[in-house]
């Protein structure tokens, strides 16, 4: 079981609709979006929903106001500022850390569990499909990026599919660490500009941190060649293999208004054979291929 | 007055409107760069930084020799960052949230509390514009509690930007959360579309007024300005796709510098979000 994660750090330089182009490519795969919080994979990919199931996460405090005695304890303690002067929790500060629930002298604090958002099962034209949805303002965005990736790899397993194409998150945080452990290899997407310099430099530190071997496509790379080139070298310094250049192409942002993947929308371009390109370069790289051992020295540095 | 710039969708044009801005009003305001995880408004600002500081947040540490094992610290936890085993207590520090609650029911007085990196603060200026960014440690999964940190030194005297993190969830409220307004960024594409929905009802949960900012505005289609009028969204400001305006962000330049004629626009931005924070002041959320 292989599974490729595509993520950025910097967001917007392309990872879905290169994820579903990939997706149009790849052979027996399932599909895995791992941007739970501003999800998008499905916008492409119209998936038919067959099962939803809620996502809980912790508890949050609810202080009940007839139990309450106004001793103040709960308040001096929280250390999120979270507990008001009139004795009422405000959800969006609550940690769920729990301790005005076991410190309360009269038991006035329930703890209900939260429902943090959903995750779905779905079919699409390409293959089976693991979502989410992270309810607004909601935390748990790494265990529900973990949920996700555990039950596309269980499904994959149980089905015989030999490949999961995972839709990263963009940064370096915790849904990030969540979306990439234990990954076979992760092809991070760049566009050349000085942000997005800086932001796969930080993205590399944590690959190489979590020991994940990665390759880097380059997006929009006409936009400043130069700056492709400070792209490529730093990516050679760090032990990460480039699998190719796409240029700026209007075609995208089309296919995407048609709901539509690349490789469904329109001629086959310069830009589609590219694509095509880039897909067997990572699909046949040594990272993809590890024959079942991790291989140190494929990892970033 | 704190005006937070924000997005859902991540490269939507965030950086170039709070750097833009930041540039436009000059010596009034402080340019806080809360995306954490991937800070970039000092690419463009290019400022002089003049301090670090390292920021930590604390965690337990256990004092064995006085531990009676007595496992009330890790079944208090919620966050399963203590676990007893045997005659051990295993701190699994990255998973705290430095509640203090281990601390309080330690009934030997064991746990004292030492600091995790959550990364660091940089303080500094351009010309006469204050620049404060946060700047995770590379490994570290919490940003909302350095983004709490940022926030906090901010100068109340001056106008305050905010730089958001991209998405809909804890860093991005931690970093919208108590501002009077909230700008919202976007680009009239279906991904554009579908997380400025998430941005919105983030913003309304938290009862801020807002605005729109429609970035490269002429590709894509037409949805994104039929939605914001139907939903009551003010569009402020709409700025063309423009290879110029591309080509100069990929060097690093500020778009009001390559291309001057910008910068009036952005002193009009900033008046239509003074007229609605003043509005708003009035009648509460009055374009919700």
């Amino acid at each position: 079981m292989r599974e490729l994660v595509i993520i950025s750090g910097k967001g917007g330089t392309g990872k879905t609709s290169l994820t579903a182009a990939f997706a149009a490519l790849a052979e027996n795969s399932v599909l895995c979006d791992a941007d739970v919080d501003a999800a998008d994979l499905h916008l492409l990919m119209q998936p038919q929903m067959r099962r939803r199931t809620d996502f809980l996460g912790g508890g949050k405090a609810r202080i009940n106001p007839a139990l309450c005695t106004g001793c103040g304890t709960c308040r001096a303690l929280c250390r999120f500022d979270a507990i008001s002067e009139r004795f009422e929790v405000d959800p969006i500060r609550c940690e769920g850390c729990g301790v005005c629930v076991d410190f309360c002298p009269v038991a006035a604090v329930d703890f209900p569990v939260q429902r943090c958002g959903e995750w779905y099962l779905s079919a699409t034209r390409f293959g089976p499909m693991v979502h989410a949805r992270l309810g607004i303002a909601e935390e748990n965005s790494g265990k529900l990026v973990s949920l996700v990736r555990k039950e596309a790899r269980q499904l994959a397993e149980e089905r015989g599919f030999d490949l999961i194409l995972t839709d990263g998150p963009p940064g370096i945080g915790c849904p990030v660490i969540a979306a990439i452990g234990g990954a076979t290899a992760l092809v991070i997407v760049v566009e050349p500009t000085v942000s997005g310099l800086h932001d796969m430099e930080r993205v590399l530190d944590l690959a190489a941190h979590f020991r994940v071997p990665g390759m880097v496509c380059v997006n929009k790379f006409d936009l400043n060649p130069e700056m492709t080139e400070a792209i490529e070298r730093l990516a050679g310094k760090r032990n990460v293999a480039l699998v190719g250049r796409i240029p700026f192409d209007p075609v995208f942002t089309h296919a995407m208004v048609a709901g539509k993947t690349l490789f469904e929308y329109g001629e086959a371009t310069p830009t589609h054979r590219l694509v095509r390109e880039i897909w067997a370069n990572i699909i046949d790289s040594p990272s993809m291929n590890p024959l079942g051992i991790v291989d140190f020295n494929a990892t970033i540095h | 007055m704190i005006i937070s710039i924000a997005s859902g969708k991540g490269g939507t044009g965030k950086t170039t409107v709070a750097t833009s801005l930041a540039f436009t009003l000059g010596s009034r305001v402080e340019l806080l760069d809360c995306d954490v995880e991937e800070p970039n408004a000092h690419l463009f600002l290019k400022p002089s930084i003049e301090r670090t500081e390292r920021v930590d947040t604390p965690v337990p540490l256990v004092d064995e020799a006085k531990c009676s094992f007595c496992k009330k610290c890790s079944d208090l936890c919620r966050f399963n960052a203590l676990a007893v085993v045997g005659r051990r207590v295993l701190v699994f520090a990255e998973l705290c949230h430095s509640c203090g609650g281990c601390l309080l029911v330690c009934p030997e007085g064991a746990i004292t509390e030492t600091g995790r990196e959550l990364g660091t603060i940089n303080f500094g200026h351009r010309d006469q514009i204050g620049f404060i960014n946060g700047q995770l440690r590379v490994g570290e999964a919490m940003s909302p509690p350095l983004i709490k940190r940022v926030r906090a030194a901010a100068d109340p005297d001056r106008i305050t930007l905010i730089d958001a993190p991209p998405g809909t969830s804890c860093p991005v409220i931690a970093a919208m959360h108590g501002a009077d307004f909230v700008l919202l960024v976007t680009e009239p594409t279906p991904f554009g579309l579908h997380d400025l929905k998430l941005a919105v009802e983030a913003v309304k949960l938290l009862g801020i007024p807002a605005g729109l900012v429609v970035n490269r505005a002429d590709i894509g289609d037409e949805a994104v300005f039929a939605y914001a009028e139907n939903e009551g969204l003010p569009l402020l400001l709409t700025i063309p796709f423009d290879r110029r305006i591309a080509e100069a962000y990929s060097r690093g330049t500020l778009v009001v510098e390559e291309l001057p004629e910008w910068r009036q626009q952005f002193v009009e931005l900033f008046d239509r979000i003074e007229r609605l924070v003043g509005r708003s002041k009035e009648t509460p959320c009055a374009n919700w």
